[in-house]
């Protein structure tokens, strides 16, 4: 699934421009726990979270993510944004819930990284 | 004084060889984790991950350290009064020495469980706290040792073999 049907399917925002959506999104993973994030990502993977700290950023910068959709209609502080900016992450804001948001990209074909 | 070890099976012989040789060459690289200091918790994780990619430790291997480090640096954080990392870069393994400023640990056994967690409510509104934090690093690494003890510093090591 490209990274642009992501957006679209979650009726989602871009935090930030010029990214790029046509990145292939292999797999995905949700959760609001950072352990749970860290101990279930072992390949590179789009991250769904209701997390907006800096701390996710961080936890990008120790395993490999695609991009972060935050969900719930979160948005996270400027800093955050400009973080993901300087690293190239994409940021994506839906109003839908982690159970809504992930039933719709599994239903669309997006599956499960590897835990 | 608490103590506790984990040697992962097939690395006995490597982890023995390693503490008991205690190999000189290594190239080491300290920093300092500020207690609640949650804007820079995970800078430190970041530059050790970042030192093993230049000189070309592979893609799973980075992960695991990443990992424990990026942990063991929240958990200084969150938990003790600030303290210090100290990574060693040798040929074949990376050493990792965190040591806090206290408070110390009650149960080392206990705060092994997956889901045991004595983090407030502030640490755990940032997305921590899920007890699974050392029960993380046991699993990505090769080697642990933890020294602990109500009312002092505690003492967290970890050996990576390349």
């Amino acid at each position: 699934m490209k990274l642009r049907e992501v957006v679209e399917i979650l009726d989602g925002k871009l935090l930030f421009e010029g990214v790029n959506l046509e990145i292939d999104i292999p797999c995905a993973f949700g959760s609001d726990l950072i352990s749970d994030i860290l101990m279930s990502t072992k390949e590179p993977t789009l991250l769904l979270t209701g997390l907006v700290n800096l701390q996710i950023i961080r936890v990008s910068d120790m395993i490999d993510l695609f991009g972060i959709v935050f969900v719930r209609g979160k948005i996270p502080p400027d800093e955050v944004i400009e973080m993901a900016k300087e690293r190239n992450l994409p940021l994506i804001s839906t109003k839908y819930t982690l159970f809504k948001s992930s039933g719709l990209l599994y239903n669309h074909g997006l599956r499960s990284c590897k835990i | 004084m608490s103590e506790y070890w984990f040697i992962r099976s097939g690395f006995e012989k490597r982890a023995e060889s390693f503490f008991q040789k205690k190999l000189a060459e290594a190239f080491a690289c300290d920093y300092e984790i500020g207690k609640q200091d949650f804007v820079n918790a995970g800078k430190a994780a970041a530059a050790i991950k970042f030192s093993l990619k230049r000189i070309g430790v592979n893609a799973e291997i980075l992960r695991r350290v990443a990992i424990i480090a990026y942990e063991a640096e929240i958990n200084i954080t969150a938990h003790a009064n600030g303290g210090k990392i100290r990574s060693n870069i040798h040929p074949d393994l990376i050493h990792i020495v965190f040591e806090d400023y206290g408070p110390g640990m009650e149960d080392i056994e206990k705060s092994m469980l997956p889901g045991y967690s004595t983090a407030n409510d502030l640490v755990r509104e940032m997305g921590f706290g899920a007890g699974l934090g050392l029960p993380n690093i046991k699993k990505n690494t090769d080697v642990l040792h933890i020294i602990s003890e109500k009312g002092k510093n505690t003492f967290l090591e970890v050996v990576v073999f390349f």
